[in-house]
């Protein structure tokens, strides 16, 4: 102050030369420090963490696939193998006592006789059959993802009897093993479904947001049109082209195509409005400033702040796709025999009158349902926890 | 108000004309059309097949010429209400369908009815009750609900009805009624069949409209003119209706847009497992037989149906909230 009294004579430039230190005024504690140093995704992950059903969920869907990893083992049975001489037969109730006495997990083993007016096959437990479940056993015979023969099963029945805890279908085959599989397919027509919107839907609204202008409008006229067609009956109408020739396999990664091209629209949507918005943030500014190329601030910059906004609308847009493969197999228009998704598995179940005298048919709702939810609930959770500033 | 409305008319013009085209593409795909079929069937039947009554019936339907003709020809149909010709069927598109597309719309109709008469009380309920054993059972019976299939909703009703009541509740009407004129009683009937279809096409839609009405009723809520009401002795029922529920409804209005196409697909698997004389049934039927101008025909009017509900929404939107269409008049 005294300086700048005498008018006329100038300032003398001042540098400090220790390093700048912003916390000189206020100290921060290890625990502070802990929370504001934290990097966006601990935070994210810290959000998340507090969300118990979603965190619930998360690991409900991830026991199921890693289930899928080894259905051949988990099954009691392979998934073509066939018991003529019990077709549509009843799930088998698990015991632990017999007559009062522990004799560890059992089935009781069943009667089956031929109701010669009804023409019903009806299946009587019998309690003199006790069969004794085995664990870490040798069962049916399976090609282990198609590379290599093996027998190992987690449970198997025992010796000469059954074991089929949700029942049969028409040709013998086991509920439980085949819903099993079919986790397989169903749950990933939704992981490769996703993979395809997640491309479009990226490519597309990052053009739109970026270029804006004409190619911004066009895309959204697109967008419009494809938004206002009724999803199932497109799909219906798209998987009804694919041609009968083809092979199983094809017809499952054309259903996975024709289930991502139609989910797009709402992430390329949302990528667009981001963008937009992003655009005119001021580290977006800053970056400029310094001299960043369009595409480093898009990728180092614009993309990490919408990353985790992106990932939960994916997790909630999933099970839309389970229900749709499910939906289109259901139908008959979707996957077709020997490949087996849940929705294979509900096309025996079609016909009202077969369902209600063997209602066992109907149990791979159950999984469907359950897949669903936990896909809700998780991309709830991770929706909530994709800002975590706020 | 008139030129919104103008403006979102002159959009929706083009909007149909491309989905017209997408649909007539997708149509056209299947490798051959109908006629080879019918051909290979004749031939594998033994029949002798007439290459000049074939070359007949390919001129007469149109399938000889090129196909930018064929697609001016259905759309020009279209225009006047004349749908094409049914192959399969062997009658024109518009005798096939009959009642179907009526009763189509009149199941999506009063499922978006349904839909709004059930969440409506229990989105307010469960706002102002937050965190009551109530909200609770109803967001548990809302996730539920979203995430059963309808199709497998319908199927679980249909065992249940047979299993405990030993009747059949598909169909729409009794089945005295069916391909009978139009009377009062028919009508009487088919409102009695109409409620098991419309229950489960609008299950989910009503789920996801709770959800979406409680949350935004609670941010609502949590508003400071709230509190000044409050504090200025506005009786609760008074306070609640007069402006966080209207703010609250512009959302309500505006998802009539993503409701409508659920309805709609919803609608076209359901009354395949139901059987409801609809043209779900119908529309699978003919992509399975290949015949096309059905097929198309089936798509564009539930996409007509769709296009024709979102504009609806938004001049209900434009009606309600004045920035909408101030905002549409000017920037444009």
């Amino acid at each position: 102050m005294n300086d700048r009294a005498k008018a006329g004579s100038p300032v003398e430039h001042y540098v400090n030369p220790a390093p700048f230190d912003p916390h000189r005024i206020e100290r921060m504690t290890p625990e502070m420090e802990r929370y504001y140093m934290a990097p966006q995704w601990r935070l994210v992950w810290w959000k998340f963490r507090r969300h118990r059903l979603a965190v619930a969920s998360g690991l409900v869907l991830l026991v199921m696939y890693v289930s899928i990893l080894v259905s051949e083992v988990l099954a009691p049975y392979n998934l073509h193998s066939r018991h003529m001489g019990f077709i549509y037969a009843p799930p088998q109730s698990l015991h632990l006592f017999h007559d009062g006495r522990f004799v560890g997990p059992f089935v009781y083993g069943f009667e089956s006789r031929l109701n010669m007016e009804t023409l019903k096959r009806e299946y009587t437990p019998d309690p003199k059959r006790i069969q004794r479940v085995r664990f870490f056993c040798q069962g049916d015979e399976y090609r282990f993802w198609g590379f290599f023969t093996g027998r190992f099963h987690l449970i198997c029945a025992a010796e000469g009897g059954t074991l089929f805890l949700l029942g049969t279908d028409r040709l013998g085959r086991d509920m439980l093993s085949r819903i099993l599989y079919g986790a397989r397919i169903s749950l990933t027509v939704g992981l490769f479904g996703i993979s395809i919107s997640f491309l479009l839907g990226i490519t597309i609204g990052g053009l739109a947001g970026y270029y804006g202008g004409w190619v911004d409008n066009l895309i959204q006229r697109f967008i419009e049109v494809v938004r206002s067609f009724p999803e199932i009956p497109l799909w219906l109408a798209l998987s009804a082209i694919l041609p009968v020739t083809w092979s199983p396999l094809l017809v499952y990664f054309g259903i996975t195509i024709i289930l991502g091209l139609l989910d797009w629209p709402g992430l390329a949507r949302a990528v667009r409005s981001k963008l937009l918005a992003l655009r005119e943030e001021d580290f977006t500014t800053a970056a400029q400033l310094m001299g960043a190329s369009p595409g480093r601030i898009i990728a180092r910059h614009l993309l990490p702040s919408f990353a985790s906004h992106l990932i939960a609308s994916a997790t909630l847009s999933i099970p839309s796709m389970i229900l749709g493969e499910t939906a289109l197999s259901f139908l008959g228009l979707g996957l077709r025999p020997p490949i087996t998704s849940w929705g294979v598995l509900l096309n025996e179940a079609q016909n009202i009158n077969v369902v209600a005298i063997y209602p066992w048919l109907m149990l791979p709702v159950l999984p469907v349902i359950l897949v669903v939810l936990a896909f809700n609930f998780l991309g709830d959770g991770l929706r909530d926890a994709a800002d975590p500033y706020k | 108000m008139l030129a919104y409305t103008a403006r979102r008319i002159l959009i929706m013009v083009p909007t149909l004309l491309a989905i017209s085209l997408i649909i007539f593409v997708i149509i056209q795909m299947p490798p051959g059309d109908y006629l080879e079929t019918y051909i290979t069937e004749l031939q594998s039947q033994g029949e002798a097949v007439d290459p000049e009554k074939i070359e007949a019936l390919r001129r007469q339907y149109g399938l000889d010429r090129p196909l930018y003709e064929q697609y001016f020809l259905w759309v020009l149909g279209l225009l006047q209400g004349e749908m094409g010709y049914s192959f399969e069927h062997q009658l024109p598109v518009n005798d096939v369908v009959g009642d179907r597309l009526w009763l189509s719309f009149l199941v999506a109709v009063s499922t978006i009815l349904f839909t709004y008469a059930v969440s409506f009380p229990i989105g307010i309920y469960s706002a102002i009750r937050q965190y009551s054993f109530g909200d609770y059972a109803f967001s548990l019976l809302g996730f539920l609900g979203l995430a059963t299939p309808n199709f497998l909703l319908a199927l679980v009703l249909l065992y249940l009805a047979n299993v405990y009541f030993g009747t059949s509740i598909g169909g729409l009407m009794d089945e005295a009624f069916i391909d009978q004129p139009w009377s009062w009683a028919k009508f009487l009937s088919v409102l009695e069949h109409l409620w098991v279809p419309v229950v489960v096409i609008g299950t989910s839609g009503t789920a996801g409209m709770i959800r979406r009405l409680r949350a935004n009723l609670l941010d609502e809520l949590q508003r400071q003119y709230v509190m000044t009401g409050r504090a200025k002795g506005l009786p609760p029922g008074r306070l609640l209706l007069k402006y966080p529920l209207r703010m609250a409804l512009n959302p309500f209005i505006a998802d009539i847009g993503s409701l409508l196409p659920q309805v709609v697909s919803g609608a076209a698997i359901v009354s395949i497992v139901l059987n409801l004389p609809t043209t779900g049934p119908m529309l699978i039927e003919a992509l399975r037989s290949q015949d096309m101008y059905l097929a198309g025909s089936f798509l564009m009017f539930l996409a007509l149906l769709t296009v024709i509900g979102v504009f609806l929404s938004d001049l209900l939107l434009a009606v309600l909230d004045p920035r909408i269409r101030l905002e549409g008049g000017a920037t444009k």
